[in-house]
């Protein structure tokens, strides 16, 4: 393992970054500080200029110079509102509008009509959400739920006992029309105990993702820096 | 004992960063070649991509940005690979702004792997479109009515991948790779669960006990979880790539947090006697 060190500006300026925000770990300090604020002024005018080239200027300025030429995204239908999915022409002034009207909430007295915008998002996406819920999440989960407990392996039978046991007590814990007492109260402790064993899942896992992030950082160092391969 | 513990209750908090720091330094350093099994989950994943007939075309939406790179990545690439070799085309999307320069990037690194492999002809991406949910049921009435420019910004429609892509019904198998919202969850209500499409995911490790339900209920074939899923996965195709070299400092990682934990509460308990 011999090192090769980069002689690219950019690895070295991202190399730098990177042992700025480490030494916060030791103190905080000028050169932490200095990552930080550069951190925050480069990403957002970075997301400003890309929500601007990837969001506005696609879907909205390229198609409506189509539409104002009459041709749009599909070029065997001509005319300005001639519209299918995927191709809206003309139509589209009226997303432009409703996007404009979001900025009135800066304006005092006409505030109230970024209501209207923000009623076409909201409506679109509790449509979209609750039907995608609806399928997705709670029918399919419900019938995931019903299985047999008696299968042909011990292994398969015990294990459909278990998440039998735990989700019927973790229900139960979030059943609070009655107090925790007697069989309930049994019934929810094992679903404390469940749900426990979840969180501690969950943090294990979400450990494993902190540290993923750590190495990714020490791998550029060692070897897209360094040259450590 | 005791006063070991106490001097635990006071210890500065920057030994245990110097320690963790060392823990992932050294194996990066010097590999441990620690074990690693496949998981079933895993193994899912693989077969799930197996299965699809050689030469058929996939959907495979990447959605992350460079902030989930050693997560994502190795994934990514292994996936592809295994795709390529089944001389499968791949249509790539991308829901996040901030990444398909990377994801376009990683698929052209993988594809040079593969002599012959064309873009338009085995693979093209298609980029990133805003609308979250809303893109996923436009691409259901049509992949190029949702994505009517690719990445390059040349039309969809002219590439001869896309002759044989109408909507969902074209894919036999969607690969999804995802750090978050829009990602895994909202592929599996808007598409796999209303468009029957089988469907694979690859996600972040905070992420991942969040979708074992749909794991549990067949709606995912196969489940990789942050860099360890893909260690596995790596693992399971015989390729070593860089979720393999981290996954040495990974489970000393874990190993030294379990005795972090461990040590925390024989203070805290020691402490509760010492005031009982």
């Amino acid at each position: 393992m011999s090192p090769h060190v980069s002689t690219d500006f950019g690895v070295w300026i991202a190399a730098a970054l990177t042992l700025f925000v480490f030494s916060f770990l030791y103190k905080d300090n000028p050169l932490y500080k200095f990552a930080e604020h550069l951190f925050v002024g480069v990403s957002g005018g970075y997301y400003i200029i890309l929500n601007f080239w990837t969001v506005i200027y696609p879907n909205l300025i390229v198609p409506l110079g189509r539409a104002f030429r009459g041709t749009g995204v599909n070029a065997d239908r001509a005319g300005m509102f001639a519209t299918e999915i995927g191709d809206y022409r003309g139509y589209l002034i009226i997303t432009a509008i409703l996007g404009l009207l979001l900025f009135t909430r800066l304006m005092g007295k006409i505030g109230w009509l970024s209501r209207w915008p923000l009623a076409v998002i909201i409506g679109v996406y509790a449509g979209i959400k609750t039907t995608g819920f609806a399928q997705g999440d709670f029918v399919a989960q419900v019938q995931a739920s019903l299985q047999p407990i008696l299968l042909p392996t011990i292994g398969g039978t015990l294990s459909a006992i278990v998440f039998t046991i735990g989700l019927i007590a973790s229900l139960l814990f979030f059943f609070f029309s009655r107090e925790h007492k007697g069989a309930l109260g049994v019934a929810s402790k094992v679903g404390v105990y469940f749900l426990m064993v979840g969180f501690g899942a969950g943090y294990g896992y979400t450990v494993m993702s902190r540290i993923s992030l750590l190495i990714g950082r020490f791998q550029f160092l060692l070897e897209n820096w360094l040259g450590l391969r | 004992m005791t006063s070991a513990l106490e001097a635990l209750e006071h210890l500065d908090r920057r030994w245990i960063f110097l320690v963790m720091g060392l823990l992932v330094l050294g194996p990066l350093l010097f590999p441990l070649k620690l074990p690693l099994t496949v998981s079933k989950e895993v193994r899912g994943f693989r077969d799930a991509v197996e299965k699809v007939p050689n030469g058929s075309t996939v959907l495979m939406s990447c959605d992350y940005d460079p902030s989930a790179i050693p997560e994502m990545v190795p994934m990514t690439r292994t996936a592809m690979r295994q795709l390529f070799s089944k001389d499968c085309k791949i249509v790539v999307t991308v829901l996040w702004n901030a990444g398909p320069g990377l994801v376009d990037s990683i698929t052209r690194e993988t594809a040079r792997e593969f002599p012959g492999k064309k873009y338009g002809t085995d693979w093209i991406n298609l980029g990133y479109k805003a609308g979250n949910e809303a893109v996923m049921v436009v691409m259901g009435q049509g992949i190029a009515n949702a994505f009517p420019r690719d990445y390059s910004g040349l039309d969809t429609r002219s590439f001869p991948i896309m002759r044989n892509v109408r909507d969902y019904s074209s894919f036999p198998l969607l690969v999804n790779i995802s750090a978050g919202y829009p990602g895994t969850k909202e592929w599996v209500q808007q598409v796999q669960s209303r468009f029957h499409l089988p469907m694979v995911a690859g996600v972040t490790a905070v992420s991942a006990p969040e979708f074992y339900p749909y794991l549990q209920s067949g709606q995912l074939k196969g489940l990789l979880g942050g860099m360890a899923g893909a260690a596995e996965y790596e693992k399971s195709r015989g390729e070593s790539g860089s979720a393999t070299k981290g996954m040495d400092a990974q489970s000393l990682g874990h190993v030294f947090v379990a005795l972090c934990i461990i040590l925390g509460n024989l203070v805290r308990r020691s402490k509760q006697r010492e005031t009982a």
